[in-house]
């Protein structure tokens, strides 16, 4: 590290003298433009990641202000009259809408108890196990499907469940009456929950096995000596060396409890039916791009943004509240 | 097919052999059994469907008939489907778009993030704090769908193919995986290239991208596996139904039973709809299926452990 690195600030009262002042603050300028110097091949590196992240991260957030506006694709952007607060309010009195965050947040509570814990309930099986050429096997196996398309996925599921698949050609086959588990409404949050098990909670495990190895094998052995049984074991080391990870990934789920799974839900929204399928993004996908309405659905999404940031506050401050680390922390 | 991995803790001398450690209670037969059953059922779940989907694209029509729909027991084996939908038209075109989205994709992605990655690594570096901020905000506030299609529209990129590439193109998440990794290597090292006057082109080509070949093939697969599996985009963007990628293409003929304008004789003769569309779906598996075992590989050795953990 060079001696330029060293430049934090001490902090000492304002000199009386302008003049030694005035001395201070062109120093510290003639040492800022010595560091660019000296980086400006490192800063011309950043250029394209920072170009591109302005260009479709933070020129759409401006644009959120057609959400104010009464926005027309066939005038100038400045040109569309400004409405206030007309569109919000249109999106806080539409049925429509508050059905969409009814199911989205019925989705997230559910997976949360049904989801959640299959991964860490499954790292502990597979910890327990001896062999490690079949723990890989198995590894090997429940990663795969992470990296398959939703629109695989869905495709699969639909062959399986679907009023062709093979559940159906087993219940004909023995005359039981067929039933299509892909476009009932009653039991789509079942079927989306099972959909997003099958696909992502083998991969879940991945964190839950780093926590796992990270434990000193000693700590099992003294517990051992001292008559804790299998239990007891579990109870006292296993768990509490997850509990951190199991924190983190609670309030990343929380912060994120508006978005569950939109190209998911897209793909079966139709087959299934607004009423059980049409989530927030869905909700400001067909509002906004199919029926042409931009400004309601910018509003929608807009509200659904701002409260995700919310969230994910909140939730972290809930996380230092219970002395853990969080996702970021006050520096 | 041959997947080649390392066990994650591989270092841990308790599973290093497949001995019990001498002062663990020997297991009860009943326990190690229904702890077997249950795992076996899981990664047969995983493995079960995939082996129907693939059995009935290689099936010929009469197979499927007396099945009654998707094969379970092999019958009558045939590379018709395959042949049909791989002999030119929509299908055979998706592919030619997906790939060549996805490679052009992450290449760029991949330039363009180990750049940034690089050159925020020093530390102290000018700025790089703001900067920093400046990227890390975007993973909590996303701008939101609307004004992200306005801005593809009003940049006139809809139904081009930089659509579906620039919007996506980096995942701040993976700079900062690669810049963690980056600032892990010894700065004394780098340090003393500078002095000796080495610019920070060249340290980054000859000295730290040799060091850091299993991050950026990770990060590289991530990408590539992220450009070929968008569908989204392609449905915002794209309405030339001459340029969809294949997930589209697989969605609408699949799930949507369109049968796709172009694709003729589909489900006459002796080639089975059903087949085609199995054929489809293993068509838009088998890249990430070949490239699987590369990141079983590097997931194993630890690269995402780190990253996950932060």
């Amino acid at each position: 590290m060079t001696a330029l690195d060293e430049r934090r600030p001490t902090p000492e009262a304002p000199p009386a003298d302008p003049a030694i002042h005035k001395a201070a603050t062109a120093r510290k300028n003639r040492k800022r433009r010595a560091l660019f110097r000296r980086d400006r091949t490192l800063l011309l590196m950043v250029l394209p990641a920072l170009l591109l992240t302005a260009l479709f991260a933070y020129v759409p957030i401006i644009g959120n202000a057609i959400a104010f506006q009464d926005y027309s694709p066939y005038v100038g952007a400045f040109e569309n009259p400004w409405v206030g607060f007309a569109n919000f309010e249109r999106v806080l009195n539409d049925e429509a809408f508050w059905s969409a965050v009814r199911n989205t947040l019925t989705i997230t509570a559910f997976q949360l108890v049904f989801f959640f814990p299959v991964p860490i309930m499954m790292a502990i099986l597979l910890q327990g196990l001896l062999s490690p050429r079949i723990r890989s096997l198995f590894q090997s196996i429940v990663y795969l499907p992470h990296f398959l398309s939703w629109v695989i996925v869905i495709s699969i599921f639909q062959q399986i469940l679907g009023g062709a698949g093979l559940l159906n050609q087993f219940l004909r086959d023995n005359g039981i009456e067929a039933v299509n588990l892909m476009t009932q409404p009653d039991t789509f949050l079942i079927l989306v929950t099972s959909q997003a098990l099958w696909k992502d909670a083998g991969w879940g495990i991945i964190v839950f096995l780093a926590a796992l190895s990270a434990i000193d094998p000693s700590q099992y052995e003294a517990a051992a000596m001292d008559g804790a049984g299998r239990l007891k074991r579990m109870w006292h080391i296993t768990l509490p060396a997850l509990r951190p990870i199991i924190i983190l990934l609670l309030i990343l789920r929380l912060g994120d409890s508006l978005s569950v799974g939109f190209e998911q839900l897209l793909l079966q929204r139709d087959a299934v039916g607004a009423g059980a399928a049409e989530v927030l993004d869905t909700f400001v996908y067909y509002s906004g791009i199919q029926n042409g309405d931009w400004s309601y659905a910018a509003a929608a999404g807009l509200i659904k943004g701002v409260i995700s940031v919310i969230l994910v506050l909140g939730a972290n401050k809930l996380a230092h509240l219970f002395g853990e680390a969080g996702v970021y922390q006050k520096s | 097919m041959s997947i080649t991995t390392r066990p994650i803790d591989s270092s841990h001398p308790r599973t290093s052999k497949v001995v019990r450690p001498a002062w663990e209670e020997p297991r009860a037969p009943l326990e190690a059994g229904a702890r077997a059953i249950v795992l076996f059922g899981m990664a047969a779940l995983i493995v079960v469907p995939l082996y129907i989907v693939v059995l009935t694209s290689f099936s010929s029509q009469a197979t499927i008939t007396a099945a009654g729909g998707m094969v379970v027991v092999p019958g009558e084996l045939t590379f018709a489907a395959y042949e049909q939908i791989l002999s030119g038209g929509v299908v055979t075109r998706a592919v030619l778009v997906s790939v060549g989205i996805t490679t052009v994709g992450t290449a760029i992605s991949l330039v363009v993030s180990v750049m940034a990655a690089y050159g925020l690594s020093r530390p102290g570096s000018f700025a790089h704090r703001p900067i920093l901020f400046f990227l890390l905000i975007t993973m909590f506030f996303g701008a939101g769908m609307i004004p992200s299609y306005l801005l593809v529209s009003n940049l006139g990129l809809i139904n081009s193919y930089w659509s579906l590439i620039l919007p996506s193109c980096i995942s701040v998440f993976n700079i900062f995986l690669l810049r963690g990794f980056f600032m892990g290597i010894d700065q004394s090292i780098l340090d003393s290239a500078r002095i000796d006057g080495a610019g920070d082109w060249r340290i980054l080509s000859t000295m730290v991208l040799p060091m850091s070949k299993s991050v950026i093939t990770v990060i590289g697969l991530f990408y590539g596996v992220g450009y070929w599996n968008a569908f989204f985009n392609a449905t915002l963007y794209i309405n030339d139904s001459e340029k969809l990628p294949l997930q589209v293409i697989l969605r609408s003929y699949v799930l949507q039973g369109v049968s796709v304008p172009g694709q003729v004789s589909v489900g006459s003769g002796e080639v089975a709809t059903l087949a085609v569309q199995m054929a489809v779906v293993i068509i838009a598996l088998v890249p990430v299926l070949i490239i699987y075992p590369f990141l079983q590989k590097h997931i194993s050795s630890g690269v995402m452990i780190g990253a996950v953990k932060g």
